[in-house]
Order: C-alpha cells, then structure tokens, then sequence
C-alpha cells in the first residue's frame, strides 16, 4: 500500500501493549506452531492474509487477518473439514482424519533452537552470475497479476540503481503460488524518492527485488 | 473472558446486528465485547481441536508466547546498537555482515534470518518499513507495534517520511537526506541510530539505556543523556 493516500496520521502510542487481547497471543502462537508443520510456506500464509478482501483487511485488526489466514489454509490443506469446527465447539466431537504433516509436532523443548535457528532463504547459487552488478541502472517491470508478488505497485516501471547482491534466495512469487523454491538473485535497488512521486521528503528509497522483477536500462 | 457457550454469543452477535442498525454509544461498547467474545471463543476452539487432532502441542503455545512476550524484544537490539557505538571494529563488522555480527551476541532466528544495518550519519536518516505487510526483524526488536503494522505509516512513510516523523515528535534539519528501507524480501533492517553527544567514557551498558525501539526503526532517535537522567 505504498504511497497510496488517505489513511490519516500514524497513531503511535508509547504505552501500547504487545497484545491488545489474550487471545491475540494465541493466534500468534498456533500460527507458529502449524508453520512448523511445513503445510504451508511463509509465503503461502502471506498470500492467504493478503487474499483477505479489502474492506476486511483494512478494518478487522492485525490478528484477526493473521487468524482468518490460518483459518483459510486450515480449510484449504483440508486441515480442518467443513463444520468440523462448529461439531467440535457443539458438540466436542473430532473427526478421525489426519492430514499427514511434512514436519514433526513442534514441542516445548524445540521452540527455543526452532527459533534461533529460524528459516534462512539464502541458497546456493545454480545456472550462472548474477546479471546485475552494484552501480547498474534497472527497470522494475510492470506487473499485473492477482498471484502473490513482492514487488510493490509504486516502483513498477521506474528506474533504479542496484546497490548490493544480497545472495541467491528463495524466490517469494514462486513458493507462494506453491512451485517450489526456484531461488533466484535478490538484489537491494535504490529509487530516486523525486522520481516516484513527484515530491517527496524521502531522498530515496530501497527495495529489495528478485532478478525476475528486474530488467537491465541502456545506459544514454 | 467468557464464560459463555459459544453458540450463546452468536446468537446474540446476530441479534444486534439485525435489529439494531442505529447502535448508541453504549451499544456499540456492548457490542465490541460481544464480538471480541466471539473471537475468543472462535480462537480457542481452533486451538482445542488442532491440540486434539494432534497438530499442535499446547506447551510449545506456551513457550512460543513465553518468548516473544519476556525474552526477545527491543533490548536485544539496544545491545547491538551499544555495541556499535561503543567499539569501532563491531561497527565495521556490522555494516560488512550484520547476520554475522548480530549473531555474535546470541540473537538470531525467526524473521532476522538475514540482517542489514543501516546507520544514520549527520547527513542521512534511515527509516524502515514494510510497505506489503509487517516484516519487522524479531530477534532484535521482538514483535512490531501496532503503527508500524497500520495502513496510515505503510502508505505514507514511503513518499512523505518527514511527516510522519513529525508525528512521533521527530524533526530533522531541512538538509538531512532521509532514505527508507522498504523491507521486500526476507532481508530485515536495522537501524544504528546516531550516537547521542555527552556520552564520552560511557560503557556498553550505559549508552543501551540510550537506545530506544523507535531508534532503530528509524521513527525515533536516540535518547540524550538528560532524557534519560529525568525518567
């Protein structure tokens, strides 16, 4: 949603608490703990949140999107049957089926190195250089698509300038529409904040963007 | 928070939804609690019958709360950004490989798999963001605040950051270059805000009392010494 107008001032409030409700923490933590189970991807549940109709998204709250995602890949990865979950809360019956889990139950002692560990993106790089080098001139291309990407409408068809090679990563279009891993190089681009938007109290602003988004500018 | 069946409260989440379209201000409060209820009772049947189909494990609940609510958090990043400050071969090690250095104090993990520094000069503020969602690096500054996860700072920090910094009580001089970081990928950034004049001779320890969550979003500065000597 990056830079597009009219959602008033930013409202910080210094004695926020980390949860606004108990059940809050709880979204947070089974999310999670179904993460672990390798059902889905990280991209596949960003997907389901961003999949949440406008109007909700913008005005159910950050926890209610992150529960009605994990409710939505519940649902799709047949987690969780249709009216299982109203028989269970009326009637505390649990149907027998299981969908069989690519990782094992994530239990008390494996949360702390689980954690630590976390999921680096980084892989080895396969299929040639990268083509980009830091100082290079790139295009974002334009995209219009309904399927997940990272490339954010307010930089599509600008200019920018590479500024450093972060590695060969996962690539987030890919793993989101469910085809694997297809790791690609991510570069850091740099945008003239002047040129995306006319005018601006920003000098510049930095994307990280995928070799797919980008397209090489003949130098003038 | 309730006490209630869960089919009690939707039937009178219904109720107030179909027949009362012009709610009072009382009303409207009642109706918040009932409809937060419901939520609570909707999460916790999800997690009792995922528990109960064995997909999840209610301890490894506790102690993923247990860690985010008392263990990782905006402290943990204050220790890098004192560190920085405070020995010069840490600040190159950082701005070189921050994953590496960062790692180096034992904070690693989950959504800080890939770690940038970025460092505010007199001549350049660095603000982080994530224009698409709410990526946000966990294992130095813990969960993200709410604005910082809200349509109004997503949409704007991009094009007019000097405005929204004002509305943290930021002003910058007119000259200084702001650079936003929009977080796109799984790369998080960090932001080593500028050291604070009248902390010569101060240790580590000293000089993290200085550095605040805000700090090292970029929607902040540091702390002067006389700030934190009156709180």
């Amino acid at each position: 949603m990056g830079g597009v107008a009219g959602f008033g001032p930013v409202s910080p409030d210094p004695d926020e608490p980390l949860f606004h409700e108990p059940w809050e923490r709880d979204v947070l933590a089974i999310t999670l703990a179904m993460g672990a189970r390798g059902l889905w991807t990280l991209d596949e549940s960003r997907f389901a949140r961003e999949s949440i109709p406008a109007n909700d998204y913008l005005t159910i709250g950050y926890y209610r999107i992150w529960l009605q995602a994990l409710e939505d890949l519940l649902s799709a990865k047949a987690v969780i049957t249709k009216g299982e979950l109203e028989r269970f809360a009326d009637e505390g019956t649990v149907s027998a089926d299981r969908v069989r889990c690519p990782k094992p139950l994530l239990q008390a002692e494996s949360v702390a190195p689980a954690l630590a560990a976390g999921a680096p993106v980084d892989r080895e790089p396969e299929g040639g250089a990268a083509k980009f080098q830091p100082g290079q001139r790139v295009r974002a291309r334009h995209k219009e698509s309904t399927a997940h990407t990272r490339l954010p409408a307010y930089v599509q068809s600008h200019c920018g300038e590479i500024v450093a090679v972060h590695g060969y990563h996962v690539f987030a279009d890919a793993q989101a529409a469910g085809e694997g891993e297809s790791p690609q190089w991510l570069y850091n681009v740099r945008f003239c904040a002047e040129k995306l938007w006319g005018e601006s109290s920003a000098r510049s602003v930095h994307i990280d963007c995928w070799e797919p988004y980008l397209e090489a500018v003949s130098d003038e | 928070m309730s006490h209630n069946k869960p089919g009690d409260h939707r039937s009178h989440h219904s109720h107030d939804d179909e027949h009362s379209p012009a709610s009072t201000h009382d009303h409207n409060h009642d109706h918040d609690h009932s409809h937060l209820d419901v939520i609570a009772v909707r999460v916790r049947s999800l997690q009792s019958l995922l528990v109960a189909k064995g997909y999840i494990d209610p301890d490894a609940l506790n102690a993923l709360i247990d860690t985010y609510e008392n263990q990782i958090g905006p402290r943990n990043g204050a220790r890098v950004v004192a560190k920085a400050w405070h020995d010069p071969d840490f600040f190159i090690w950082l701005n070189a490989d921050a994953t590496a250095a960062i790692a180096s104090l034992g904070f690693t993990g989950r959504q800080g798999e890939h770690m940038v520094a970025v460092a505010n000069t007199p001549d350049t503020h660095n603000i982080v963001v994530c224009t698409l969602c709410s990526c946000y690096p966990w294992p130095v500054l813990g969960l993200p605040p709410s604005w910082y996860k809200s349509a109004p700072y997503r949409s704007r920090v991009v094009q007019d950051p000097a405005s929204v910094l004002t509305e943290f009580g930021v002003t910058l001089p007119a000259e200084t270059h702001i650079t936003v970081w929009d977080s796109t990928a799984e790369v998080r950034y960090l932001v080593i805000p500028m050291r604070p004049a009248g902390t010569e001779g101060w240790s580590e320890e000293q000089l993290a009392t200085l550095v605040t969550r805000d700090s090292m979003i970029g929607t902040g500065q540091a702390l002067s010494p006389s700030q934190v000597a009156l709180a």
